[in-house]
C-alpha cells in the first residue's frame, strides 16, 4: 500500500523509487551505527552486511528455497481448504435459512477465539508435523471467508434481482447470473482477510508443531544457536512472500473482476 | 400490444402498529399502446401500484388482467426501468445487460447480440456496447435500463420515476428520447412520476392519485397533438390543470379548460 | 434496533443449534473411539474450569493475559494514533513512515518472537512488545485513512466560517476520523489479543491463557486446554460485546460517516 500521490502523475520514476527507498536507507543506516557502537553483542544484532551475507549464503546453498516452499505449500493447502469450505458454507447460509440457522451461531462463537489457541488442541489430536499445521490454517482463515460470503451473498441488492426477475430468472439463474457476481466483491475481501489470518498463523504454527521445514521453524530453531543473522533473513524472506501475495495474487484478481466493473467498496 | 386492466385492486400492509392500507380499490384500464402517467405526491401509491402490476407485490384484495390474462407474480410479458442507475449489472457490458432477458429466453449467441445492439441504437448507444455500466453517465445507464428493458419483447413497460435523479437537461433529452422510442415500438407504457410537466410531455393520460390512503382520484386525458412543445401555451395550461387536481394554489378557472373535456372524476 | 420476534429467533436458534453441537460432541466423547485423555466429556471440562476458577488459578492466567494485552494495545495507541494523524497531516512524514509500514506489515508479529526472546529474554516484555507489533499497523492505518478521509469540504465552510487550525483541528478533523478511529481501535484489539496468545505460547515462562493451554499439552490435558478456550471464548465475546458494542453505540456519530470496512 502506496501513499497516494495525486499532484505528481509526472514523476518521474526515478524520484517514486528515491522517494521509497529513503526510509529504508536511514533505517538501515541508524541500524548499521547501532550495530557497530557495540551497544550490544555482535552475534545478537548483527550489522547489515552480515545478515546480507545469511541471506545469499542460505539462498545459493538452496536452504531458504526449501523453508520457503514447504511454508507456502502449508499456507496454500491450508488456504485452498478454507476457500472452498469457506464460500460453500457462506453462500449456504446465505441463501437457505436453515443452513444460516445452523451455521451462524457456529461461525460467531469461534471466530472470536484466536487461531493460536486451537493449536495445542489440534497438535495433540492430530500430532505433530504437516497435518496439524495445514488443518489448523485451514480451520481458522475459514472463518472470515465464510462470514463475508455470507454477508455478500445477502446484500446483493434488490434492484439486480427485481430487473432480473422481470426479464424471467429463474431461481437458479438468479443464483448464477445474479448473486453470485453480486455478492463477489464480499467475497474476495473474505479470501484476502482469510489469506491474511492463514498467513499470520502459519508462522506461528510453524513455531509450535515443530514441523521439519519451514521459515517459521527456520527462525525458532535459530534462537538456540543465537544465529539472529538467520533469523533477520527469515524475516525478509517472510515479508516478500507476504508482500507478494497481495501484491500478485490479490491485486490481480481484484483489478480483473471487481475494479474493472467498478464494484470496489 | 396488450392493454391493462386494474381492477379494484387494494393493498393492505401489516405494521407494528396495525394494518396500513397503501392502496384503496384502484381501477384502471389501460388500452393497447397507451402512454399512462401516474401522478401524485410521496405515499400516494404510486409505486406500489406499478410493482402490483409487475407482480414484485400482491394485491390483498381485486385483480390485474394483462391483455386479459390475470397476473400471477412476475414475467417476460413486462419490462421494467426503476430510477435508481445501479439497476444495470456492473460485471456485465451495455451489450451484456441488454442481452439478458435474451439470454433467459434462450436465443442464441447471435441473435441475442443482433437484437440488443439494435436496441441500443435505437436509444443512440451504438458505440458503448462494450462500456461497462460504471463508465457510462447517469442518463446513459438510463438509456440502457430502457433498452434492456425492451430488447426481448415485452407489451407492457412500466418505467418509475426513471430520470428523476438526472439534472434538468438531461432529462429533458431523454424524455423526448423515450418519446420517440415509444412511438417506433407502441408499447403500452405505464409511467410513475412526480413531475407535472414530464407528465403533460409524455402520456396520453394522467391518473392522479392521492395518498393516505392511495386512491384514484382523476383521470385527465391530454388531447395535445405530438409532438408536444413544453412551452406552448396549451402544454402549460394543461400542467395548470393538472396542478389543480393535485391540489396546489394555482387556478386556472379563466382560462378554456383544454385538458379538462374528457375528465373523469373518481 | 431488531423487533422483538427476530431476536427471539436468533436467541432461541443459537440455543438449539448449540445444544445439537455439545450433544454431538458429548456422544463422539463417550462413544469410546478417541482416548478419554483426548476427547474428554464436557462435564468434565466443565468440572475442570469449576475447579481451575475456584482455587484462582484461572484467575492469575487471565489477569497476566489481560495485563500484557492492555500493555501492549496501550503503546500502541500512544504510539500508532499520533503518528497516524501527523502521517495523514504532513505529506513529507506519510512517504516517510508508508514505505516502512508496508514493508512490516506482511510480517506475522509471531515473526518477531525468536528474535525479540534473544534480544530481551523470555517473559512478559517479548509478550507485550509482540502484541504491540501487532496492534500498531492497524491503529496507525486507520488514523491515517480517517485523517485523510475528512471532507475537505468541512475544512472549507469551517474556515470560511472563521475557525483557525486549533478549532480545525479539534472541532472538525477530530470528529470526523472518529469512525475510523474507533474501527481502528477494533480491530487493534482483536489483533492484540490473537498476538498475546501465540506470543505467550512461545515466550512466557509462567501463566497467561496462551502458555496455559500450552502447557497442557505437555500432560496431555485436554480438559484443562478446553477449559481454557472456553475462557479466552468469554473475555474475547465480552470485550467485543460491552466494549465495542457501547463504543459503537455511544458515538451514534457514526451514522451516515464513512463506514470502514469491518474485519
Amino acid at each position: 500500500m502506496k501513499a497516494q500521490v495525486p499532484v505528481a502523475q509526472h514523476e518521474s520514476r526515478l524520484r517514486v523509487i528515491a522517494r521509497n527507498a529513503l526510509p529504508f536507507v536511514v533505517v538501515a543506516a541508524a541500524w548499521e551505527a547501532l550495530a557497530y557502537a557495540g551497544v550490544f553483542p555482535a552475534r545478537l544484532f548483527p550489522p547489515v552486511e552480515t545478515v546480507a551475507a545469511a541471506l545469499v549464503r542460505l539462498t545459493v546453498a538452496g536452504i531458504l528455497p526449501h523453508h520457503a516452499l514447504d511454508t507456502v505449500l502449508r499456507l496454500s493447502g491450508g488456504f485452498i481448504l478454507a476457500a472452498i469450505a469457506g464460500v460453500a458454507v457462506g453462500i449456504a447460509m446465505g441463501r437457505w435459512r436453515l443452513a444460516e440457522d445452523v451455521f451462524l451461531p457456529l461461525v460467531s462463537i469461534g471466530a472470536p477465539i484466536p487461531g493460536l489457541a486451537y493449536a495445542p488442541l489440534f497438535l495433540l489430536w492430530f500430532g505433530l508435523g504437516n497435518l496439524s499445521a495445514v488443518l489448523l490454517v485451514g480451520f481458522v482463515s475459514a472463518f472470515p471467508i465464510i462470514f463475508n460470503t455470507w454477508t455478500g451473498v445477502k446484500a446483493v441488492k434488490e434492484v439486480w434481482v427485481r430487473s432480473a426477475q422481470a426479464m424471467g430468472a429463474d431461481n437458479r439463474r438468479l443464483f448464477r447470473h445474479i448473486i453470485l457476481p453480486g455478492a463477489l466483491p464480499y467475497i474476495l475481501t473474505g479470501l484476502r482477510l482469510g489469506l491474511a489470518q492463514a498467513w499470520r498463523i502459519l508462522v506461528g504454527v510453524e513455531m509450535l508443531a515443530a514441523v521439519p521445514w519451514g521459515l517459521g521453524w527456520l527462525i525458532f530453531g535459530s534462537r538456540e544457536f543465537l544465529n539472529t543473522d538467520v533469523m533477520l533473513a527469515g524475516i525478509i524472506v517472510i515479508a516478500i512472500i507476504g508482500l507478494a501475495l497481495e501484491k500478485l495474487v490479490f491485486q490481480r484478481i481484484e483489478d480483473f473482476t471487481i475494479v474493472r466493473w467498478g464494484m470496489m467498496k | 400490444m396488450s392493454d391493462i386492466e386494474i381492477r379494484d385492486v387494494s393493498l393492505v400492509y401489516d405494521t407494528p402498529s396495525g394494518p396500513v392500507k397503501a392502496i384503496d380499490n384502484a381501477t384502471i384500464r389501460i388500452a393497447a399502446s397507451e402512454f399512462l402517467c401516474i401522478v401524485g405526491p410521496s405515499g400516494c401509491g404510486k409505486s406500489t401500484l406499478l410493482n402490483l402490476v409487475a407482480g414484485f407485490l400482491s394485491p390483498t384484495s381485486g385483480e390485474i388482467k394483462i391483455g386479459s390474462s390475470p397476473l400471477s407474480g412476475h414475467g417476460m410479458d413486462r419490462g421494467v426501468v426503476f430510477q435508481d442507475f445501479a439497476q444495470l449489472f456492473p460485471w456485465r457490458t451495455a451489450l451484456g445487460n441488454v442481452a439478458f432477458g435474451l439470454e433467459m429466453k434462450g436465443l442464441s449467441k447471435e441473435r441475442r447480440e443482433e437484437i440488443a445492439l439494435s436496441h441500443l441504437a435505437l436509444v443512440k448507444l451504438g458505440e458503448f456496447a462494450h462500456s461497462y455500466p460504471h463508465h457510462l453517465s447517469g442518463g446513459m445507464q438510463q438509456r440502457v435500463a430502457i433498452a434492456r428493458a425492451l430488447a426481448y419483447n415485452p407489451s407492457v413497460l412500466l418505467m418509475d420515476e426513471p430520470f428523476a435523479a438526472l439534472d434538468a437537461l438531461t432529462r429533458d433529452a431523454m424524455q423526448r428520447l423515450l418519446a420517440d422510442v415509444w412511438r417506433a415500438t407502441r408499447k403500452t407504457v405505464v409511467y410513475v412520476t412526480h413531475n407535472v410537466a414530464e407528465a403533460v410531455y409524455l402520456a396520453d393520460r394522467v391518473v392522479v392519485m392521492t395518498p393516505h390512503p392511495g386512491r384514484v382520484k382523476i383521470e385527465l386525458p391530454i388531447t395535445l397533438p405530438r409532438p408536444r412543445d413544453p412551452l406552448s401555451v396549451e402544454f402549460l395550461q394543461c400542467q395548470k390543470d393538472l396542478l389543480r387536481h393535485l391540489g396546489s394554489e394555482m387556478d386556472a378557472s379563466d382560462a378554456p379548460k383544454i385538458c379538462d373535456d374528457g375528465a373523469t372524476q373518481r | 434496533m431488531t423487533a422483538s420476534p427476530e431476536r427471539w429467533r436468533m436467541v432461541r436458534r443459537t440455543v438449539v443449534t448449540l445444544l445439537a453441537a455439545a450433544a454431538l460432541y458429548e456422544a463422539a466423547a463417550r462413544s469410546g473411539i478417541f482416548p478419554a485423555v483426548l476427547v474428554p466429556t464436557l462435564p468434565k471440562v466443565a468440572r475442570t474450569l469449576v475447579n481451575l476458577v475456584q482455587d484462582g488459578t484461572m484467575l492469575w492466567h487471565v489477569s497476566y493475559t489481560l495485563a500484557r494485552v492492555m500493555c501492549g494495545f496501550a503503546l500502541a495507541i500512544v504510539v500508532g494514533l499520533p503518528l497516524g494523524i501527523l502521517m495523514g497531516r504532513i505529506r513529507a512524514l506519510e512517504n516517510f513512515v508508508m514505505p516502512l509500514a508496508s514493508a512490516l506489515m506482511p510480517i506475522p508479529s509471531l515473526a518477531w518472537v525468536p528474535v525479540f526472546i534473544l534480544w530481551f529474554g523470555l517473559g512478559d516484555i517479548v509478550t507485550a512488545l509482540i502484541v504491540f507489533y501487532a496492534a500498531m499497523f492497524p491503529m496507525l492505518l486507520n488514523a491515517w485513512t480517517g485523517v485523510r478521509a475528512v471532507n475537505p469540504i468541512w475544512l472549507r465552510a469551517a474556515g470560511a466560517m472563521g475557525a483557525g487550525e486549533g478549532a480545525l483541528f479539534r472541532k472538525v478533523i477530530i470528529p470526523g476520523t472518529l469512525p475510523f478511529i474507533i474501527t481502528g481501535l477494533r480491530q487493534a484489539f482483536q489483533r492484540s489479543w490473537i498476538a498475546v496468545i501465540g506470543a505467550e505460547m512461545l515466550a512466557a515462562s509462567d501463566w497467561g491463557l496462551g502458555w496455559v493451554i500450552f502447557d497442557a499439552k505437555e500432560f496431555l490435558n485436554a480438559d484443562v486446554m478446553m477449559a481454557s478456550l472456553i475462557v479466552i471464548g468469554g473475555i474475547g465475546y465480552a470485550f467485543e460485546r460491552l466494549v465495542f458494542g457501547s463504543l459503537e453505540r455511544i458515538t451514534v456519530l457514526r451514522w451516515g460517516m464513512v463506514q470502514a470496512a469491518k474485519s
